[in-house]
């Protein structure tokens, strides 16, 4: 992939171009992303690419703390957006840029524009979201695994027996019923995704189906991106980050 | 009647005053010397520093043990830092009318992070959320003079804080003195900008105590004190 960000290049990134292909899967808890990258991991390993996934939440740095800090439901919208953005960032330049400069295939469970919407929705401004997530690099790919609440809720209770207090939005005050205040909840933030999948070009898949029905979507946007394989570029370019020196003194 | 007026700044019934500058530069003792005056003065007084936060600065220095930062990381964990300073202990009493003083703010952030190679802009757009402070004291010091007061008292010069992660030096007093130097550069360059009042610190402490409280006695005219506010209903 070319190397383009949505605004400010991370400082220490040199290259022009990363030879390996970056696809994000977004969705809702319950849409199906966790069962389609792991279908979409299985198929791209048989065709022969090396794959490496991420997600949120997964960085050394402070995944910890974003756990710690959702135990006790004490943190501000605004600390809570920016803690997501260092595991983000996080990510980006230890396993993300690298995983991509090797040619690897990098499958994102998530993105930034799960968190962006989540930022907006807690009353964060779009125009503060999207530059602060200025610095990620554009992926080849954005799926997005669209679900009625309905069905996001059918999963949600099959799979945990309940809902989760997030994933419910109950940090906002919308209702003090679990029930009401996860559609009221999934509505804004699925208002939220629609603004966001405009604007980035978000490719949209039926997620209302069985896994297979799905995967056969997700496979046929991913395929041409591997396209002949003369186009399979292998443009080979240095990473020199600006940091692991060892301290002397 | 008397009444608590918003502060024409930021809109909020408090008042803010912010005290920034190198390391060294004098502030932290001034912020203390002034806070504990105006609290003699009668005013509802809140004090507060940076990286007083408990959310992030076991991470943070964990982070900077391991030299696991990037600037970008580094830059962001701060504003999270910063956020939860800012949400917890800022906002409050300037909504409850303190007067809030501030041993450094988003400006430090703005200095350092630059100083690192991030983008200004996008930097300023992720303190977009703190308000702009109704004074900004900026400590001016020359660096030299700031090296000789950290040798003086002995205290050990980090990593970060001597820009070692920027490669500008193998040698830990010299990089201070180069990455010290770019943060001055670029206090100097937002001091104009951002309308800073400029403290020239090669003077006794009696002195500049003096020139500050005759900064900050015109603002505080008509503001109420603790007193003012029980009886006035």
């Amino acid at each position: 992939m070319t190397v383009r960000t949505y605004g400010t290049l991370l400082p220490g990134l040199t290259e022009e171009s990363l030879s390996g292909k970056l696809i994000v899967i977004e969705g809702a808890d319950g849409s199906g992303r966790t069962t389609e990258v792991a279908l979409l991991r299985e198929w791209l390993e048989v065709e022969g690419h090396a794959v490496v996934d991420t997600g949120l939440r997964r960085s050394t740095l402070v995944a910890e703390e974003i756990d710690r800090a959702k135990q006790g439901h004490t943190l501000g919208a605004t600390t809570m957006a920016l803690l997501y953005a260092v595991d983000f960032a996080d990510q980006l330049e230890n396993k993300i840029v690298p995983a991509l400069a090797a040619g690897s295939t990098v499958l994102a469970d998530r993105y930034i524009y799960t968190l962006m919407a989540r930022a907006v929705v807690r009353g964060a401004s779009r125009e503060w979201a999207r530059r602060l997530y200025g610095f990620a690099l554009r992926p080849d790919l954005v799926i997005f695994l669209e679900a009625r609440p309905e069905i996001l809720l059918h999963r949600a209770i099959s799979k945990y027996g309940s809902l989760d207090y997030w994933e419910s939005g109950m940090d906002l005050s919308l209702s003090r019923d679990l029930f009401e205040s996860f559609f009221a909840y999934q509505d804004r933030l699925s208002k939220e995704f629609a603004w966001v999948g405009a604007e980035y070009g978000f490719h949209l898949v039926d997620a209302n189906r069985r896994p297979e029905q799905v995967h056969d979507d997700v496979r046929a946007l991913v395929a041409p991106l591997y396209g002949s394989p003369a186009a399979r570029g292998v443009r080979r370019s240095a990473l020199t980050p600006p940091r692991t020196r060892a301290a002397s003194g | 009647m008397q009444s608590e007026t918003p502060s024409p700044t930021h809109g909020f019934p408090g008042r803010l005053f912010v005290f920034e500058g190198l390391d060294g530069s004098g502030k932290s003792t001034q912020a203390a010397l002034l806070g504990k005056w105006l609290q003699s003065q009668g005013y509802r007084v809140f004090f507060t520093e940076w990286n007083s936060s408990e959310l992030t600065s076991a991470t943070i220095r964990r982070g900077k043990k391991k030299n696991l930062l990037t600037p970008t990381t580094f830059s962001l964990l701060h504003a999270t830092d910063f956020a939860d300073r800012f949400e917890r202990k800022i906002l409050p009493p300037l909504r409850a009318g303190y007067v809030v003083v501030c041993d450094r703010y988003a400006y430090t952030a703005f200095v350092r992070d630059a100083a690192r190679g991030c983008d200004p802009a996008w930097v300023r757009n992720i303190y977009s959320f703190a308000p702009r402070p109704d004074r900004v004291f900026y400590f001016r010091v020359p660096v030299a003079v700031t090296l000789k007061r950290k040798i003086a008292s002995r205290l050990k010069i980090n990593y970060y804080e001597a820009g070692m992660d920027l490669g500008l030096s193998d040698d830990l007093h010299d990089s201070y003195e180069r990455f010290q130097g770019r943060l001055k550069q670029e206090y100097d360059r937002i001091s104009r900008s951002d309308a800073f009042t400029v403290i020239d610190s090669g003077r006794s402490v009696e002195t500049i105590q003096a020139e500050l409280r005759g900064h900050v006695r015109p603002i505080l005219e008509n503001f109420p004190t603790a007193e003012g506010l029980m009886h006035d209903s």
